[in-house]
Order: C-alpha cells, then structure tokens, then sequence
C-alpha cells in the first residue's frame, strides 16, 4: 500500500535517517550482518518449501488421484505409483452413466461471465464518481457498499426465493446473474475505486487545461492505469460467482443448475467414485486456477478491496 | 478545479445536468444540476444493490415477526417475538450460534498465525520463492465445494484417506501392522471442518501478511540491526507493530467470509454432529422444515451479530482507508 509506505518513509527524522544509512554503509562491512540473512535464508527456504509442499499436498494428490483407475485411487497404503489412465475424466464426461456435465458448466460459464460484466458495467462509474470525480460524502457511501457485503446472503435469501417462485424465476439463470451482479457489485466498487484512485491528478488537471473532452480523458489517461485494474476486478468476481454455491442450490435446479451443483449431487452413487470425484474437482477447479494466476499480481490488492497493494 | 472538472463532466453526462447557466437566478438549479451530474454514474450501482439487497432484508425482518410455515399456509399469523425466544432458546438453534462462533474465531486465528508465518518465510529471499509461493496460493483457488469433497473423500476417508494411507505406510516402514487410523469426519467433525477451512484460508492471509511486510521501512529494521537487536526484538517491536492493520484487515475480511461458510459444512457433515452453523440451520429451516418466520428471525439475529462484530472491525478497515483518502 503504496500511503502506508509514504507515511512511514516520512516519520523518521531526516537527522535520525542520515545517522543510520552511515551506520548501514559501515555495516556493509561489518561481516556478521551479512553473513546472518544468507543463513536465515537457507533454513528459511527450506522451511517454506516443506509447508509449501504440505499445503500443495491435497491440490497434487487431488490430480494424481484423478489419473488413477477406481481400484488405485482407494487403498490403503496409496499407491503413489500406480499406472496412471483417463478412465476417470471419460467416467466424469459421462462415458458410462450417460449424464453430461457440460450443462452444469456452461450455466456456471454464463453465469460467471454474465454478471462480471454486469458488474463492470455498475462498479466502473460508481468508482469514478467515488475517486476521480467524488460526489460529496463519498467515503459514506462506500462504507454503504461494503456493509451489504457484511450482511450474511442467508439473512436475504427467503425473500428471493419467495420472489423468485412467485415471478416464475425459479431455476432461471438470470435470476442467479442477478444475485451474483448483486453479491460482487460492493467488491468490485471498492477495488475499482482503489485502482483509479491512482490516476495521477496532475494528468487529468493537464489534460482539462488543453482542453480535452471526456472521451478523450478517459481513453489517454484513464484507461492506461485502469485496465489492468479492470482486468484483475473481473477476474476476482468471476472466480467468487464461479464458486458460489448456497444461491445457487436454492435458486435453481434442473436446468440452471451451477458446476457446485452438479458436483454436490454427483458423489450419490455407489461404488468406487473416488478418482472420478478428483477429475471433476479438477476440472471445476480449472477455471478458477487459470484465472487466479492470472490474476496473481493484483490478487492481495482485489481481496483486500483495494486496501493493501 | 471545479469549474474545470464541471467542464469534462459536460459531455458525459449532458442528459442528467441540463445546463440553464443563461440567467443568474439559476446558479443554484446549475449547482444542484452539477451535484447531481456528479452523482449520476454512482446512481445505477446504489439503485441496484439497495433493491437486491436491503429490500429482501425488510422483508426479512417482517417475516420474522409472522408465524409462517409453508406446509400450513392458513395458520400464518402474527407472532410478535415468538420466532427469537425460539432462536435463543431451541437447542439446536443455539448450538448453531455457538458453533458458528467457534467455527469463524479458530480459522480466522489458525489461518492467521500459520499464514503471518510463512508471510515471514516468504518475505526472505530463496531459491525457488516464486514456485513456493504459488504452490502456496493453490489452496485458495480450488473451488471450495470441490475441495471439500477432496478433503472429506481422498484425505479424511477412514478406510482409504490419504492421512490414513500415510499413517499406515509409515507405520509399517517401522514394521508395525497395527497403525493409528484416524476418523476425523466422525469423531471430530467440527475439527474436520476447521482443519479444511484453514487450509483454504491460510493463502488468503499470507497474502494480504506478505504485502505487509514488503511495505515495512527496511531502513528501521536495519537501524535495530546494528544497534544490536535480536531478531525476536526487531518482530516484537517493529515488525508485528507494523503489521497489525493487516492482521486486523486479514481477520476482518476472513470473518466475513467464514461466518457466512456454507460449502464446507454442507458438503463434508451436511451439518451432522454438532457442526450446523448459523447459514446452514436457517437453509435449513426454511428449505426442509419450511418454517419461513423462524429462518428468517435466525437471519436476522445473525445480522444482529454481524453488526457488532462489524462495528468495532470497520474501525479498523477505516483506519486503513483514511490514511489513503487522506493521501
């Protein structure tokens, strides 16, 4: 965050700073300064790279177990090195049962996408009148923006449901984009506005003095700074609206059932299911893996809503 | 400035602001056309999200004072403070507050402290700290419905879990035939719960931690250094002081979304054994039991709730915020 920086770098005397950068030049020299973080840091790695790989373990036996057959994927001790096949990814795309995810994936796809757009297209002015332009108790509102996200979703959603079943908008994909526009739009407010919060002022006081107009601010000075904070906002709402589940559960059924529906219902059957269950975790997870790389750089700031970069 | 940005606005937002500025008398129709050419872009977002959700809360809060069960729709009735003196004092219902609270406070703390350590192990540099720190992230963008399924059937499984396989194999490597086996999901479903959630959340604040410590001042640290302070001494006194509006932020941000925890307990108890929490008795009551005014007076106490916790944590948030409003 770039004010805590700023705040900080300015506290100390400029008396005190002068004082220490001499003493850190003599440190430099000093040997056992330099020598102590390159120790550290040996134990230190080491140790982050075996509660890295103890946290990875589950997301890694998860697509192991996926390339396992049935009768491999459940024994006792694991079989680590057991042949590896995609009878269980052809078992998930319906190869014997015949029931087709591509349904459940496509709503969660619409469903994503549609309301992150949606959402783009509510939060992006809202921030601007919030930052760039800010309407008079501006920080009210976005306090406003953040306490409906505090409010438990299971404390609005009888009355939805209720609407819903009354209007004839039960298991209507609509109605979910709708409550996911709803459910991401104070997240993407508060992350919009913290990434034009840093366009620079003086470009747009510039810019006014030569005379340009609207169009032209915001495609010169403020798309350049706010694209990729476009870009990481609506990679956060897709992922948070692709993993939803309890709206989903109760809003649809049949037909625009999400893909964590579809993978609620899925363990009912008998039998050795367990490689089966990890290909479709893999897959489902998919998506959201590609989108959170993708989004590694401005993830901290996108689910800090803007408040830590 | 106001006249300049007055003059960008024009363009945009010529609809809204009818521009009557011909005759001085209007100066003040043109400022409020101006405040209101202001507000315009915000107006879409605020409507919406009001009707979506405040809406649906009002009537919440009045189904909550009926006697309403959908399964005998003519004995609705008003019910005045019934459905609340059967939140707070139905067994079950009180075990989901209870629950819920043990459930948000131990993952929120667990996933705290094991996150602010490997912030500091990641905040060193080492080899392959990149690789680390994604493998490190994976946990948090697994579906969440789809890790608890992993975690209730490929590692908590009695008879075949990972945990389990690993506990035998490493048993018999000591050439012992009778190793512990584990069964959390039965006998400790809450801790099955929890040990998930930490996992999943771990990420999330090691994140926001590590940010942290990357905006620390170096130049204090090294001051400390050569003046000769241990490295507990350097965390104590500068670092943790440091980091504490992000380790209020994290636990603020993960409460919210803790509290609100419907995935997990579904999917790896279906709420069994003492591990409903608050979301999962309302769905509960309202999408099985049909009980429409107790569901919704259990929603509101959870609000009720929520607003306290709030309370003292937007304090926080907003600490945060005005140093950068302040900017």
């Amino acid at each position: 965050m770039s004010t805590l920086t700023a705040h900080q770098s300015t506290s100390p005397a400029s008396g005190a700073l002068n004082a220490r950068s001499s003493r850190r030049s003599f440190g430099r020299f000093g040997g056992k300064t330099r020598m102590d973080p390159t120790r550290n840091n040996t134990a230190a790695g080491i140790a982050a790279w075996l509660l890295a790989l103890l946290f990875a373990t589950p997301v890694l036996w998860m697509i192991l177990t996926s390339f396992h057959s049935e009768t491999d994927a459940a024994t006792n001790p694991p079989s680590i090195a057991a042949n590896l096949t995609l009878d269980a990814y052809k078992e998930f795309f319906g190869a014997s049962s015949g029931v087709s995810p591509w349904p459940p994936m496509i709503n969660s796809a619409t469903a994503s996408i549609l309301s992150t757009v949606l959402v783009l297209a509510l939060a992006i002015p809202a921030a601007y009148a919030l930052s760039i332009r800010p309407v008079r108790k501006w920080t009210d509102v976005m306090f406003f923006f953040l306490s409906t996200k505090m409010m438990p979703v299971v404390a609005a959603i009888l009355p939805l449901y209720l609407f819903a079943r009354t209007v004839g908008a039960l298991d209507n994909i609509w109605f979910l984009i709708l409550m996911y526009t709803s459910m991401n739009l104070p997240i993407a407010v508060w992350m919009m506005r913290s990434f034009l919060a840093e366009v620079p002022e003086e470009m747009l006081e510039a810019a006014q003095i030569d005379g340009a107009n609207l169009l032209l601010i915001l495609r010169k000075i403020i798309a350049p700074v706010a694209m990729p904070g476009i870009a990481a906002t609506a990679l956060i709402c897709f992922i948070f609206s692709w993993n939803e589940l309890l709206l989903a559960r109760v809003l649809t059924g049949v037909v625009a059932g999400t893909a964590p529906v579809f993978l609620t219902g899925f363990v009912s059957g008998q039998g050795l299911f367990l490689a089966k269950v990890c290909a479709a975790a893999v897959v489902i997870s998919l998506p959201v893996l590609f989108a959170g790389f993708a989004a590694q750089d401005k993830l901290v700031q996108g689910l800090s809503l803007g408040a830590v970069k | 400035m106001t006249t300049a940005t007055a003059r960008i606005s024009r363009p945009g937002h010529s609809a809204t602001a009818p521009s009557r500025d011909n005759r001085p008398r209007n100066t003040r129709s043109r400022e409020r056309a101006l405040a209101w050419a202001r507000r315009a872009p915000l107006l879409p977002a605020l409507i919406f999200l009001i009707i979506v959700t405040q809406l649906p809360f009002v009537v919440t809060l009045i189904i909550s004072f009926l006697n309403w069960n959908s399964l005998s729709p003519d004995k609705t009735a008003f019910a005045g403070l019934e459905n609340y003196v059967t939140v707070l004092t139905d067994p079950d219902l009180r075990q989901a507050i209870f629950t819920t609270i043990l459930l948000t406070v131990s993952v929120v703390l667990f996933s705290l402290l094991i996150g602010l350590g490997l912030a500091l192990l990641l905040d060193k540099k080492f080899i392959g700290r990149g690789l680390a720190r994604t493998l490190l992230i994976a946990p948090f963008l697994v579906v969440p419905v789809a890790a608890a399924l992993i975690w209730k059937h490929a590692l908590l499984n009695p008879t075949y879990g990972l945990i389990n396989g690993i506990l035998t194999w490493a048993w018999s490597l000591f050439g012992s035939a009778t190793p512990p086996q584990l069964d959390l999901l039965s006998q400790a479903p809450l801790m099955a719960v929890i040990v998930s959630l930490v996992w999943q959340w771990t990420p999330f604040m090691m994140l926001i931690l590590l940010a942290g410590l990357q905006s620390r001042p170096m130049d204090t640290v090294e001051a400390a250094q050569m003046d000769g302070a241990t490295p507990w001494g350097i965390f104590r006194h500068l670092t943790l002081p440091h980091l504490r509006q992000y380790i209020e932020l994290g636990g603020l941000l993960g409460a919210i979304y803790i509290v609100q925890n419907f995935d997990s307990v579904f999917t790896l108890t279906a709420g069994g054994l003492g591990t409903a929490n608050l979301p999962y008795a309302i769905y509960q009551t309202f999408y099985f039991a049909n009980e429409y005014g107790l569901a919704s007076a259990a929603g509101v106490v959870v609000v009720i709730g929520t607003i306290i916790v709030a309370t003292f944590a937007l304090r926080t948030v907003f600490s945060l915020f005005k140093k950068e409003a302040a900017r």
